[in-house]
């Protein structure tokens, strides 16, 4: 043993007499065992956290030169994109990360849903990571409105006007929120307090929650079995590997794949085609001069095309907010003990098919202008993302009578009123004066989807779709190529 | 009450944004900022023509120079008219509330108008200045409807008419502008005023983001070394996991 190695375990050593710092290594990674089936939706975890770093240390170097101010915040990000040494490197790495961070954590959130990993024993794993997703939803509105572009200011004025749609408190708790009675330096001052400060924090506090709570229980994996029930005499799960070094080189590949991706939308085209970086926030913000068309960036559009989808302003953001929550009870409005979609019959597997598909539309929705064909798509793609989440139990639950039955025709009852009310709405609209053929452009979309969603709720008649699902059997080990 | 009648109204312009944007981006135009002779020649049109109303408040001089290998001298000779100095920004003498007197609204700062506008619609813009009497100016545009700004590259360009048709039938029939063509000519022919205008866009795209004339080559070179560090983090790992059965 060489004299520098001979030093460094003294060094150790000496800490570990004083902090626990081998027990830590031990119970976090190198004694950490995880399922040595992981595949490759099991890289988005690890991706997260290299995201949550990156936009925290390239934040840390744009606050050293962002002025958050009305009269300077606008030109301020154009003198770290021309005058600050690698500034616009910097700034394009945590504009585009932004938005990469919203991609991997979707995934991250999709895998949970794929795999039934928001199931018993993690459902507090799983809410917690809910406040994550949530407290970035937060962080990203925050910061969006920061470059003070056109974008910044009405995305922002728009966003907090949504509370004020809030029965008796909502123009107070506008109020309050903005500081002002439009969008104005003083919001702009505490939505960097909050960006910089407050909410990074809290965001590390919940990571660290979210580590915590995962190596509490261990990790789930694309069997859904638990690998801690099947151990060998050493007391070591039979499935499991090493955390480190295992996961660590397996998952160095995934951030250097992911880095290829990510570098190549900050060299090549940091605006993403007016998605990432979009190109009215290129104009300073103008609280006289509302743009033509207002968007929220990617990451929220399947969101706010619900809130369009609903005609009245406080049931949109209701729904809005219930499209997000609903995802907190899904540990207990999915009743079926097979975790993996690998071993799930084909009503769960097509209802999956069907809220995955809704989202994306939703979101592909959410950037369009509302013509009465997206309108219309809009709503029935609302109507089929919720009901993901109301057929859930009834499809999953092993009881037949009592509550489940019950259950089971309330939520048919409430499908055939809500396509009732589509049908007859759509045939109300051929009262009136006008000539039915000078009206078939708004038409014609409406009743397409009348059409669907008949055929939809006929569908679900035939199949009992709404009934329980007819699961696999689930091996005792993972399985293994 | 204010708060909620302006939240109503927000909500109702979020319901009701029409589809179209920013009206007839008729024309396209690919920006090539290879082409050094391009962004120079659109620079000399740029400090003639435009920086006399319009600010580049973000622009250093000597960031232009830089960038497009002018010496000093040249740059103070040829592209620099008042007292500034290399170091400081592209600013104008123009009083802001002087120049919304005169021409009703204050020239907009052009550093990143082309990032906000885009090269189709600037060039769109350039190309379709045509007369209309009804203006103060006595000029109107394609690509923005009743601009302020009056045709500024006319000794350029010369004066364009438009040729109009009628579109719909009998009672319900309305005039619309078919196309431009050139009344009188200015000083530099069809072609030549073409390629005055693609320079100019040129320069005004590399103005928005000056660091684009770098950032591709940059990027080359980071793909380039993350896929050899792809190939050895690959082999790390298959090295290690051999032994997983």
């Amino acid at each position: 043993m060489s004299a520098v190695v001979r030093t460094l375990v003294g060094l150790r050593d000496w800490i570990d007499a004083r902090f626990p710092l081998m027990e830590q290594w031990n119970a976090h990674l190198a004694k950490y065992y995880a399922p040595k089936n992981f595949n490759f939706w099991y890289f988005f975890g690890s991706l997260a956290l290299f995201v949550f770093v990156l936009q925290i240390v390239t934040g840390i170097w744009l606050t050293m030169n962002y002025k958050p101010s009305a009269d300077l915040a606008f030109a301020s990000v154009e003198y770290i994109m021309r005058d600050v040494e690698w500034g616009w490197w910097i700034r394009y790495l945590h504009s585009t990360g932004s938005s990469a961070f919203f991609i991997v954590v979707y995934l991250h959130m999709y895998r949970a849903l794929l795999y039934g990993s928001y199931k018993r024993p993690r459902e507090l794993l799983w809410i917690i990571g809910m406040l994550i997703y949530l407290t970035l939803m937060g962080e990203a509105f925050f910061g969006y409105l920061l470059p003070w572009g056109q974008m910044s200011y009405w995305g922002a004025q728009v966003i907090i006007s949504l509370f004020g749609a809030l029965p008796i408190i909502g123009d107070p708790l506008a109020l309050w929120i903005r500081g002002d009675f439009v969008v104005s330096d003083v919001t702009l001052n505490r939505f960097f307090a909050f960006h910089v400060v407050a909410f990074p924090l809290v965001l590390c506090g919940l990571v660290v929650a979210h580590l915590l709570a995962l190596h509490e229980v261990g990790s789930n994996n694309p069997d859904g079995v638990e690998i801690k029930e099947v151990k060998g005499v050493d007391g070591i799960p039979l499935d499991g590997i090493p955390f480190h070094p295992y996961y660590t080189v397996k998952d160095i590949v995934g951030v250097v794949v992911f880095l290829i991706f990510f570098c190549a939308v900050v060299f090549f085209t940091p605006e993403m085609g007016g998605y990432f970086l979009e190109h009215a926030n290129f104009v300073p913000a103008d609280p006289l001069k509302t743009p033509e068309h207002i968007a929220p960036v990617w990451y929220f559009t399947p969101f706010y095309a619900i809130l369009r989808a609903i005609p009245s302003q406080l049931g949109g953001v209701l729904a809005m907010g219930a499209a997000v929550t609903l995802f907190f009870f899904l540990p207990w409005l999915d009743r079926s003990p097979v975790k993996s979609v690998r071993y799930r019959g084909w009503r769960y597997k097509t209802a999956l098919g069907i809220v995955t598909v809704s989202f994306l539309v939703l979101g592909y929705l959410g950037v369009q202008p509302p013509t009465p064909t997206f309108s219309w798509m809009s709503r029935f793609f609302t109507i089929m993302y919720f009901f993901f989440f109301l057929f859930l139990p009834a499809q999953t639950s092993v009881d037949e009578h009592g509550f489940a039955k019950l259950y089971r025709q309330a939520i048919r009852l409430l499908l055939w009123v809500l396509i009732a009310a589509f049908d007859i709405s759509f045939l109300g609209e051929f009262r009136g004066d006008k000539p039915i053929a000078e009206r078939m452009s708004e038409l014609a979309p409406f009743a397409i989807f009348a059409v669907a969603l008949t055929a939809f709720g006929t569908f679900v008649e035939f199949t009992r779709y709404y009934r329980r699902d007819q699961d696999k059997p689930v091996p005792q080990r993972v399985t293994w190529p | 009450m204010a708060v909620k009648r302006l939240g109503a109204f927000l909500f109702a312009c979020v319901l009701a944004a029409p589809a179209f944007a920013k009206g007839g981006t008729a024309m396209h135009f690919e920006p090539d900022l290879s082409n050094r002779q391009s962004l120079l020649r659109g620079a000399r049109t740029f400090v003639n023509y435009c920086l006399s109303c319009h600010s580049a408040a973000f622009m250093r001089y000597n960031r232009l120079g830089l960038d497009l290998d002018i010496p000093g001298e040249v740059l103070k000779a040829n592209l620099m008219f008042g007292t500034d100095k290399p170091g400081e920004t592209m600013t104008v003498a123009m009083n802001p509330s002087d120049a919304e007197r005169w021409f009703g609204v204050a020239p907009p700062d052009l550093s990143v108008t082309a990032r906000a506008r885009g090269a189709d619609w600037l060039y769109t813009y350039f190309m379709t200045f045509y007369r209309d009497p009804a203006r103060p100016t006595g000029v109107n545009n394609l690509a923005f409807n009743d601009v302020a700004m009056p045709h500024v590259l006319w000794e350029l360009q010369g004066w364009q008419r438009p040729v109009y048709r009628e579109e719909g039938g009998g009672a319900q029939a309305v005039r619309v502008i078919d196309h431009l063509e050139l009344e009188s000519p200015g000083l530099l022919n069809e072609e030549q005023y073409e390629a005055t205008v693609r320079d100019l866009v040129n320069f005004l795209v590399y103005l928005g983001e000056p660091i684009k004339l770098k950032r591709y080559t940059i990027g080359v070179w980071v793909i380039l070394y993350l896929l050899i560090l792809l190939g050895i983090v690959y082999l790390l790992k298959r090295e290690y996991w051999s032994d997983v059965h």
